[in-house]
């Protein structure tokens, strides 16, 4: 690993102050699983690293029925697992939350890192997604809010501008009958990266047979986690059937577009396992 | 460039000047002899590096050295000797849970992690935890077996 000079402050201000001082050449670590893998690989090679898992104030998980929910960037994946608040009232975040890596990694892990390492196959990217969250950004300029869909640019490239630092994460409380559900596809039991995973978070009438509203996201098959709106027009505001499901699978399939050149998986497999999951899930919100 | 970090390991306090890009690992291997954390795949997937910080499993060669300021650190040494194995340490040994010996380390830190956590897990629970250990030799069913067994006498 090249040399770099190690800070750790103590407020967000001098975070800032930091990033606007050392720009291009510094970097933020929480957790750091992500990051020091790459730094030893030497994909990044940053002279100044600031490490924000001092800022003790940006860890909390705070839910209210006006405000929704708030996860602060530097809360720990484990954290996020075993949370009452989420797994109750928010599950598809701890179902994302308990296949990510293992629990050494979870202990260090944050939900700031995993969306700021910005990786299509992230899971704490694609269930937020789904869930409509937001990021809050703390800048120089004061704070500013961006819904996911906008907060993902490319692999590894997100919306945040040189000075800003992620701090927290916003999610609207969901409708009544709302279910979300998460799915991951593995070659192996754990400790890999996915093929493809889908996330849904759909909203039910009582009846669980007509669909009022649905966020339906890809991973794996694109530069950043997707949404799929046309598959999500397909079954929004309509009967719940076979044929409308199967519908919906296969414009899903459609708007997946993997790179060919994946080691994990051919274009065609992940277009097809798409089809698979999107079927499995929606036949699984409807029954529960 | 060097700077100071101090820190708790296997209950005594250290005192270590240490450069910021190495980690744990390197500190508790390199400065403090401490050569039952092994680096395997230097990671942060086999698990052969494994320690408890603060309490939590963690995986030292993904932990910048500087980020264990303050923290306290048990390592393998920490937990049993020749003359005192700790009952894990001994399930492994009656249960035939070792071979070439390099996981067996990663794996005693992580089943104790696992039983401080949860004094009787289910076997799917021990797996699940499990997977961020790698063992090349035994196929895990007499490390499963082990904390099994350890997990019936507390």
């Amino acid at each position: 690993m090249k040399p770099f000079q190690y800070f750790s402050p103590n407020n967000i201000e001098e975070v800032i102050f930091l990033l606007m001082a050392y720009k291009e050449e510094a970097k933020i670590i929480a957790g750091g699983t992500d990051l020091v893998v790459q730094m030893r690989r030497g994909l990044i090679k940053p002279k100044y690293i600031i490490d924000i898992s001092n800022l003790k104030n940006l860890s909390y998980i705070r839910d209210d029925d006006k405000n929704g929910l708030k996860i602060g960037a530097i809360t720990t994946i484990r954290d996020i697992e075993k949370s009452n608040i989420i797994n109750s009232k928010y599950s598809i975040i701890s179902q994302a939350a308990s296949k990510l890596g293992s629990v050494a990694i979870r202990n260090i892990a944050t939900v700031g890192g995993n969306l700021c390492n910005a990786m299509p196959i992230a899971d704490m990217s694609q269930v937020l997604l789904a869930l409509s969250g937001r990021a809050k950004l703390v800048g120089p300029n004061g704070e500013r809010f961006v819904p996911l869909e906008k907060f993902f640019i490319d692999v590894g490239k997100t919306c945040i501008n040189i000075g800003e630092l992620l701090v927290e994460i916003q999610i609207p409380t969901p409708l009544p009958n709302s279910k979300g559900l998460y799915i991951k596809h593995l070659n192996r039991g754990s400790i890999d990266l996915p093929i493809v995973n889908v996330a849904i978070f759909i909203t039910l009438n009582e009846e669980k047979n007509f669909c009022k509203d649905i966020k339906i996201v890809l991973g794996s098959v694109a530069p950043t986690p997707i949404r799929a709106f046309k598959a999500e027009t397909v079954i929004k505001g309509n009967q719940i059937d076979d044929n409308i499901i199967e519908k919906t699978a296969e414009i899903a399939s459609e708007e997946a577009h993997p790179r060919p050149n994946s080691i994990r998986a051919s274009v065609e497999y992940k277009k097809e396992m798409i089809k698979v999951y999107i079927r499995k899930l929606i036949k699984e919100a409807i029954l529960h | 460039m060097k700077q100071l970090l101090k820190i708790k390991v296997n209950n005594q306090y250290y005192e270590i000047y240490i450069e910021p890009w190495k980690s744990l690992a390197d500190l508790l291997r390199d400065e403090l002899n401490l050569t039952g954390v092994k680096i395997g795949c230097n990671e942060g997937q086999c698990g052969s590096c494994s320690v408890i910080m603060d309490g939590k499993l963690v995986k030292s060669c993904l932990i910048l050295a500087p980020k264990a300021m303050g923290k306290e650190i048990i390592t393998i040494e920490g937990l049993g000797n020749f003359d005192q194995l700790h009952p894990i340490q001994k399930a492994f040994i009656d249960h035939f849970a070792v071979q070439c010996g390099f996981c067996t380390p990663g794996f005693i830190i992580a089943a104790k992690a696992l039983l401080d956590e949860n004094s009787n897990p289910t076997e799917d629970e021990i797996r699940r935890w499990l997977s961020g250990n790698l063992c090349r030799c035994t196929g895990y069913v007499r490390i499963i077996e082990a904390i099994k067994a350890v997990s019936k006498n507390k």
